[in-house]
């Protein structure tokens, strides 16, 4: 195969002008569903994170499981389950609201890891501090644990949230028209594997810049460690 | 027949179960086998790129450094579509199982040569100036002083990304493999019964959940202790 077969295969401009429209939708689609599922994990992790603080057996072992479970279980089985499976059980669920459930559960037990983490570091003299002035458990969950927690487990925070945004590509498993869906449908239509190179591309773009950010924040963090 | 009744018989249906245990059973040994193909290939290469890193050679580690980016901010699905319906374009058609294992052995190769250079470079320098000063070459120095407590250094990060790219596998279903996933989908569809996707999961938690507690295990036991 010549070089000019090669860049007409995966490289043609004439197909990515036909196949522009449908990835654009397809872009559109994948932010809108990052802007839904982020902040869905991200609110289960902070209830299972302040769950993880009350040290009762009753609360810490289901805790335990449910979180293992969740991590246990990759995140393709579980939306296949709730997409394919409830409906025989009278339930129908929409693509996205299979999706939305699924990312809840399984992002919102790794994000419940990580805040986790984050609280356990924070020293036992903060929340002592905090209720000897006054403050409720609650309020010095919130106004004085977490805020501390959030910033000591950030590299972890946002390398699970790009990890988020790169799993909404599942989402084109169940017909989902996200970029990935798109860029698959663009190239059954055109027989040419520009759609998908575009697709590839384009996410390349659009995360590279969270790569770097996170491989420096992860260097800082390893130099204050020495 | 009660409403719970139809649950039961949709989602844990012995007959069916009998019946597609064995195709389950097989998707089982299908995943480990993937599963090992992608640790084994994924962290040799990880850890030669990072090996090839410490040479300091600059347009080299610029490569590296991208070729690491790049695995990382792409969806490991969107590789493995590209594979496996782009590549055919190039005249090269890989089946699906090849696809998922070079596909996870890419992301894996990234994500560990990242872990794995940060542990070099955490090593403290003396410790290459006194190996050095006793004669040892570089390749001698980082082969038998700084890898071995690098590694160690690194094992918790290695243990806990190895498990979540694996579980990566269920992937393999969106290409033909008839990994767990694949084999229970093909139930569903060929008895129109959940019952296989039951068993799937099940299968899945059977395999991952020791994994997810043997990580714990290992975070714990091989924390950082500097």
């Amino acid at each position: 195969m010549s070089l000019d077969d090669f860049l007409l295969a995966f490289f043609s401009l004439d197909i990515l002008r036909e196949a522009w429209p449908i990835l654009w939708l397809g872009l559109q689609q994948t932010l809108l569903l990052s802007v839904i599922v982020v902040p869905l994990g991200l609110v289960g992790g902070t209830v299972l994170a302040l769950l993880s603080t009350v040290h009762h057996p009753l609360v810490r072992w289901p805790l335990m499981a449910w979180v293992d479970f969740f991590r246990a279980l990759p995140p393709l089985v579980l939306l296949i389950f709730i997409y394919a499976g409830l409906p025989f059980a009278g339930l129908e669920v929409s693509a996205l609201g299979a999706v939305a459930i699924g990312f809840f559960l399984n992002t919102g037990a790794y994000y419940g890891e990580v805040l986790r983490a984050g609280i356990e570091s924070v020293p036992r003299g903060q929340m002592e501090a905090a209720r000897s002035t006054g403050l409720s458990r609650a309020q010095a969950l919130a106004y004085v644990i977490l805020p501390q927690a959030v910033r000591n487990v950030l590299p972890d925070l946002i390398s699970n949230t790009l990890e988020v945004v790169k799993l909404t590509s599942i989402a084109s498993v169940v017909a989902l028209p996200e970029l990935l869906f798109q860029a698959r449908q663009a190239q059954s239509v055109t027989y040419n594997a520009t759609p998908i190179m575009a697709a590839a591309v384009i996410y390349f773009l659009l995360l590279w810049p969270v790569v770097r950010l996170l491989s420096r924040l992860e260097n800082r963090q390893l130099a204050g460690r020495q | 027949m009660s409403n719970w009744d139809r649950f039961l018989d949709s989602f844990f249906n012995a007959r069916v179960a009998w019946e597609y245990l064995p195709r389950i059973v097989d998707g089982f040994w299908l995943t480990i086998l993937l599963a090992l193909c992608i640790i084994a290939s994924g962290l040799a290469a990880g850890l030669g790129l990072a090996v090839a890193r410490s040479l300091g050679l600059r347009p080299l580690n610029w490569l590296i450094v991208f070729l690491v980016d790049l695995f990382r901010a792409l969806p490991p699905l969107v590789i493995i579509a590209l594979l496996y319906f782009g590549l055919p374009a190039a005249g090269l058609s890989l089946s699906g199982f090849a696809a998922t294992w070079l596909s996870l052995s890419l992301v894996l190769m990234a994500f560990a040569e990242e872990i794995i250079w940060a542990g070099i470079t955490a090593t403290p320098r003396g410790q290459w100036e006194a190996a050095r000063s006793t004669g040892l070459s570089f390749l001698q120095t980082l082969g038998w002083v700084v890898l071995p407590q690098a590694l160690r250094m690194v094992i918790p990060p290695l243990t806990n990304r190895t498990i979540a790219i694996t579980k990566g596998t269920a992937l393999g279903s969106v290409v033909a493999v008839s990994e767990i996933l694949g084999a229970a989908q093909a139930g569903v569809s060929f008895s129109f019964n959940p019952t296989p996707l039951t068993l799937g999961a099940l299968a899945y938690v059977v395999l991952f959940v020791p994994v997810v507690i043997l990580g714990r295990w290992i975070e714990t036991r091989f924390a950082w202790k500097r």
